[in-house]
């Protein structure tokens, strides 16, 4: 590799109390402990016009490759220290995580700020600046799977935006369940009446595109490759084609709850009990009649939640069924006017506008809702006998009625349909229930395998206003992933980085350990286990570069090497000095911002500890951890974002991974002899500021207490 | 990100730009959607900051996290993306032409604070003014220049006009070694062109004032819900500790009044959608906070829809919340002990029942935020009637549906699609 020398310049401003608190040149000098530096320079305002021309001016007459700016949090000024996008920037945070949370004018504080400014200075002797991954193969068409509601308005979405779409459907007709239904709960305004169901009008609009291809009575066999070039392979007419596709919607839809599972309920039991799929079809038909001996239906009676919101059957609520039943008693109270229809019910959710349908309903007489749970259903006199407890008057109540409809649920389709090749699986992985949903609230579309968005009830349940909105913000995100691959780009949350990993393959031992940590399956692998990586797929978290024993994997501006420098570029005291120096692994997106937040609030915590951001904590590689051990830190603090069930790290497992990790790191520490305590794990929120100088001067005492590290004076 | 220069640079980007109105995650999700498939927007926002209600939010349900982790990637990507300029204190005046080709109005309000702050906070130590503090719904004050909060968005410093001296004081101009501050500026009007418009407003609080029967206003510890999330977040007014606004102390009996004004003809006739899996989120909180906090939650239906549905066993499970039907009617005051007594009806059943509160919770709904232009139609309830809306004009989020974060986020996906096939 032929690497252009370094030609750094490092700028420390001494504006916003720096130069107050700190011995200003005595940091300057520290820039003179490097050859490489072509020029330091102290200012009082850098982030002003005179600060910037200064830093432009000597870019061009110094020709630097590499920028150091002591100053403020790499969060702030961002605009300000932006420089031609070919030089590498880093920024030393002397404000918020220095100067704001240590006493002005001491020795630890400026040892700190000396220390921070020596780590930037070896990071950007290291750090080159990325390059984007640029194949000559890709298009922008897109795959969706399923054809039904979300999947057809994916389509039309796509289609209206100028991009080509493939639409394979497995039925013969495209439409799905919602072009099963007589009529739709109301979905525009007034929200008070029965609708047309949308989906035939949708139909029809499908046909006026011309770069939509609908392959109907249509199976993917197959899919491989990555975003920008994946290749499909579709089953169609007795043959098997190739497509070659730049993104994917899964929107293959769902399945009623399996009826036969409630026997409790009288389901194939009492012919007179039907669902609501059944119901629909005698409505569409034009005839709601008992099915026991076809006559008309006199009183009938809705179980909500059939199967659904019960630990025993599906413990979530599928959001359609409330309406649907109500919109299914309007049915039966148009055919027959003297029908009373019942709706025993948990709740009746009917959110946002949908309340003005559910007060049009509690409109009609003849429509009685009943909270209360069904305990028991038989027949008698040839009528079906509903018992009901828990009513709100606490009685057990019976009620006669000629027909049972059961509100059952939905159960999301099989992802596993788009037969990925990948390593990691042929699907999406599920979320809770199996539903490959996004499990952050910010970021709905935030998926685990990069170019596949997932929409409609495939991902949540939902009712087909739900859908439609959901596939068009889906469309949205196939579309945006088409065109960050052309730029090289990496899509959320990491978007617009166009760093990818790169692995020399030499070293590698086929461990299978990238292949396995990476959270959004970005490698394939081979046969033996060798690792092949599809930077398209790539979200550029640095996980695979944490997971790599032999470290093998770096990013361009992300290395093992670069922050080896940093931690090699501290000055550590000698143990008679009694200054322990504490090494701090910082997620960058949540711990970060909140020591950046601590600072803006004045908290005070000890200056020995060192912070280094990391992309993901799950993308710290153990040998970082060896390398500050044999240096002399005391202690590492790991400092990640909340694992578990509720997990708030974005690329998915990486704080998880700490505990996996965590056994191996202790096998280092012992055949260091060192104390399992010089590695501490912590979880902090964005907002925890307040926890941190607790934090930090707790894990100093237990320090204290263990005593320094022996590798000190080696 | 482009900001600093007030005159619509015209960066690199594919079709004519669009326009997203409103700050809020559903704005900021629109602007960065559209502008990473590689269009230029041009998002304002009416305060001098970003973020919306979100950012005042401690928490958000259903996964206890904190809204500010998703604000921080979304400030990121705003502040890395060439392709967005970011006009704060702008709001829409006039908007002419049509679909494809729209000139677009805006009225600048005079920030007095440039980008050239720092946000050192030099000049809040001389700021001789004191106001009630809007980001904390009054609960704290501030000084007349303030930081709006620790994740202020662009990160700068804030006069509030109406209340600060300006010239005739001139404290903070003095101290600010920045050139940050001059009171010279004025209102000025710019005009952009661009291929489609995003409304994206939000909403505001239901003024829950206009029911005399819950007191609110009467009674110091009836509280709105969005004021419990200011009390609960780690920057509130008592950094995160729970108080009763009478006294400071602590409160042990909490009762959650649902749909304070919701799903009732005479005030809000919709359901708003967040407000029970709100109360439940602030329920266990609030148990988590004190060991000895009991809370009482009156609903009418418990509606978390899909997923939720875990929150709600969650929050079912927990011995010292109780979820009891019944509507609250009336809140009235228990003279010996200044507690409050909710009384509570179920409308089907007509059962009373009554309840001691130390501090109530109105969990109040969303009114939806609109800007007054004559593009701009509107339903019986006041929220955008999308399906009125001239073609390439939009609304995503909650000014047009009352509904939860990820649901106003679908949405703002959505539409920032919509807004790329009119513009391009």
């Amino acid at each position: 590799m032929n690497k252009e020398a370094k030609k750094i310049g490092v700028y420390v401003c001494s504006g916003c109390g720096i130069g107050q608190s700190l011995d200003i040149d005595a940091i300057q000098s520290v820039a003179s402990e490097n050859n490489d530096i072509s020029i330091s320079r102290v200012h009082s305002f850098l982030c002003q016009k005179e600060g910037k021309e200064i830093i432009h001016n000597d870019i061009i007459n110094k020709e630097l490759n590499s920028i150091v700016i002591a100053a403020c949090s790499p969060r702030v000024k961002t605009a300000e220290f932006s420089f031609d996008p070919s030089l590498v920037v880093e920024r030393v945070n002397l404000r918020e995580q220095v100067i704001w949370c240590n006493p002005p004018n001491e020795e630890d504080t400026q040892m700190l700020a000396e220390d921070y400014l020596r780590m930037g200075i070896a990071r950007a002797l290291v750090d080159e600046q990325p390059e984007p991954f640029i194949s000559s193969t890709l298009n922008s068409d897109i795959l969706v799977a399923g054809g039904g509601i979300s999947g057809i308005t994916s389509a039309i979405e796509s289609a209206k935006a100028g991009y080509r779409v493939l639409l394979v459907e497995k039925e013969a007709q495209p439409g799905g369940w919602s072009s099963r239904l007589l009529k739709q709960v109301p979905y525009s305004d007034p929200f008070g009446t029965l609708q047309d169901p949308i989906i035939h009008e949708k139909i029809k609009e499908l046909q006026n595109f011309k770069n939509i291809t609908l392959l109907t009575s249509a199976e993917i066999k197959e899919i491989s490759g990555q975003p920008g070039e994946f290749t499909a392979s579709i089953f169609n007419n007795n043959s098997i084609i190739e497509y070659k596709v730049a993104s994917i919607i899964l929107a293959t839809g769902w399945e009623p709850y399996n009826a036969a599972n409630l026997i409790e309920f009288g389901y194939n039991i009492h012919a007179d009990v039907v669902t609501n799929v059944e119901l629909e079809e005698m409505a569409k038909s034009g005839k709601i009649v008992r099915p026991s001996n076809g006559q008309a239906v006199k009183s009938a009676l809705f179980i909500q939640c059939a199967g659904s919101r019960d630990e025993k059957h599906l413990p979530y609520c599928s959001a359609f069924c409330c309406a649907t039943s109500l919109k299914q008693a309007k049915y039966i109270r148009n055919l027959y006017t003297e029908t009373r229809v019942f709706i025993v019910y948990k709740d009746i959710r009917m959110p946002g506008k949908l309340e003005y349908f559910y007060k049009e309903i509690q409109k009609d007489e003849q429509i009685f809702l009943t909270k209360g749970t069904v305990s028991e259903i038989s027949e008698k006199n040839n009528q079906l006998v509903v018992t009901v407890k828990d009513t709100l008057i606490d009685e057990k109540i019976n009620i006669k009625v000629d027909l049972v409809v059961l509100a059952t649920g939905m159960t999301p389709g099989n992802s596993e349909d788009l037969n990925l090749t990948y390593r990691q699986g042929k699907g999406l992985p599920g979320l809770k229930y199996n539903f490959p949903d996004s499990h952050f609230i910010c970021f709905p579309y935030e998926t685990r395998r990069t170019g596949i968005y997932a929409a409609g009830a495939i991902r949540a349940p939902g009712t087909i206003s739900a859908c439609i909105e959901d596939a068009t913000g889906a469309a949205l995100k196939a579309i945006q992933c088409i065109e960050s691959t052309k730029r090289g780009e990496s899509v959320h949350p990491r978007s617009g980085d166009i760093s990818y990993p790169e692995l020399y393959m030499q070293r590698c031992t086929d461990c299978k350990r990238c292949t396995e940590e990476c959270p959004f399956g970005a490698y394939d692998e081979t046969e033996k286990g060798t690792p092949l990586p599809n930077p398209y797929r790539c979200r550029s978290c640095g996980i695979c570069l944490g997971s790599c024993p032999e470290r093998i994997i770096n990013f361009k501006d992300f290395s093992i090497n670069a922050v080896s420098s940093m931690i090699k570029a501290v000055h550590i005291p000698d143990e008679f000095e009694e200054k322990p120096r504490i090494l701090a692994f910082v997620c960058e997106n949540d711990a970060y911002p909140a020591f950046d937040m601590a600072g803006i609030n004045r908290l005070q915590y000890s200056a020995y500890v060192r912070i280094i951001p990391v992309r993901c904590i799950g993308s710290v590689n153990k040998v970082w951890i060896s390398d500050a051990l044999s240096q002399g830190f005391d202690g590492i603090l790991q400092i990640g974002c909340k694992p578990g069930d509720d997990y708030q790290c974005h690329f998915i497992n990486g704080s998880e991974l700490t505990k996996t990790r965590g056994e191996n790191i202790q096998e280092t520490l012992q055949t260091m002899m060192l104390e399992p305590e010089r590695i501490r794990t912590e979880f902090v929120e964005i907002n925890e500021f307040n926890r941190i100088p607790e934090m930090i001067n707790d894990y100093l005492e237990t320090i204290k207490e263990i005593g320094p590290n022996p590798f000190k004076e080696l | 990100m482009n900001r600093g220069n007030r005159v619509t640079a015209q960066s690199e980007g594919f079709g004519r730009g669009i326009l997203v109105v409103g700050g809020g995650i559903s704005g900021i999700t629109t602007a960065l959607e559209a502008a990473e498939v590689g269009y230029r927007v041009v998002l304002i926002e009416q305060l001098p900051y970003l973020g919306g209600k979100v950012a005042m939010m401690n928490q958000y349900f259903p996964k206890l996290c904190p809204p500010w982790c998703g604000l921080e990637i979304n400030f990121r990507r705003i502040r890395q993306n060439p392709r967005i300029q970011l006009l704060t204190s702008a709001t829409v005046k006039k908007i002419s032409g049509s679909e494809g080709n729209f000139y677009v109005f805006l009225e600048m309000k005079p920030e007095y604070v440039n980008h050239q702050c720092t946000a050192c906070g030099d000049c809040e130590k001389v700021c001789p003014v004191e106001r009630e503090n809007d980001f904390n719904l009054g609960l704290d004050k501030s000084r007349a220049i303030f930081l709006p909060h620790e994740m202020a968005f662009p990160h700068k410093y804030v006069i509030d006009e109406n209340v600060c001296l300006k010239d005739e004081c001139g404290k903070c101009r003095e101290v600010c070694k920045y050139d940050a501050i001059n009171f010279g500026q004025s209102p000025e009007i710019i005009e952009i062109k661009v291929g489609s418009i995003v409304f994206a407003t939000g909403w505001e609080l239901f003024d829950v004032s206009q029911i005399p029967e819950l007191k609110f206003g009467v009674f110091p510890d009836i509280i709105t819900n969005l004021m419990m999330e200011r009390m609960a977040s780690p920057n509130g007014p008592n950094k995160g500790k729970i108080v009763k606004p009478s006294n400071g102390e602590a409160p042990k009996n909490i009762v959650f009044v649902q749909c304070a004004g919701s799903r009732d003809e005479s005030y809000l006739s919709y359901c708003s959608g967040v407000c029970c899996s709100v109360s439940l989120k602030q329920a266990l909180y609030l148990t988590e906070q004190d060991p000895e906090v009991n809370v009482k939650i009156f609903y009418v239906d418990l509606r978390l829809m899909g997923r939720h549905e875990d929150f709600l066993n969650r929050v079912q499970a927990n011995p010292r919340i109780d979820l009891v039907k019944g509507k609250v009617g009336r809140i009235r005051e228990e003279k010996e002990t200044g507690n409050m007594i909710c009384e509570a009806e179920d409308i089907l059943s007509g059962i009373k029942i009554s309840s001691v509160a130390d501090l109530v919770v109105l969990a109040t709904g969303m009114v939806p935020n609109v800007s007054p232009l004559e593009q701009i139609s509107t339903d019986e309830s006041g929220f955008v009637s999308a399906e009125k809306l001239e073609p390439g004009i939009y609304a995503a989020g909650c000014n047009k549906n009352p509904q939860e974060v990820s649901a106003s986020l679908k949405d703002a996906t959505g539409t920032a699609l919509k807004a790329i096939q009119s513009a391009k």
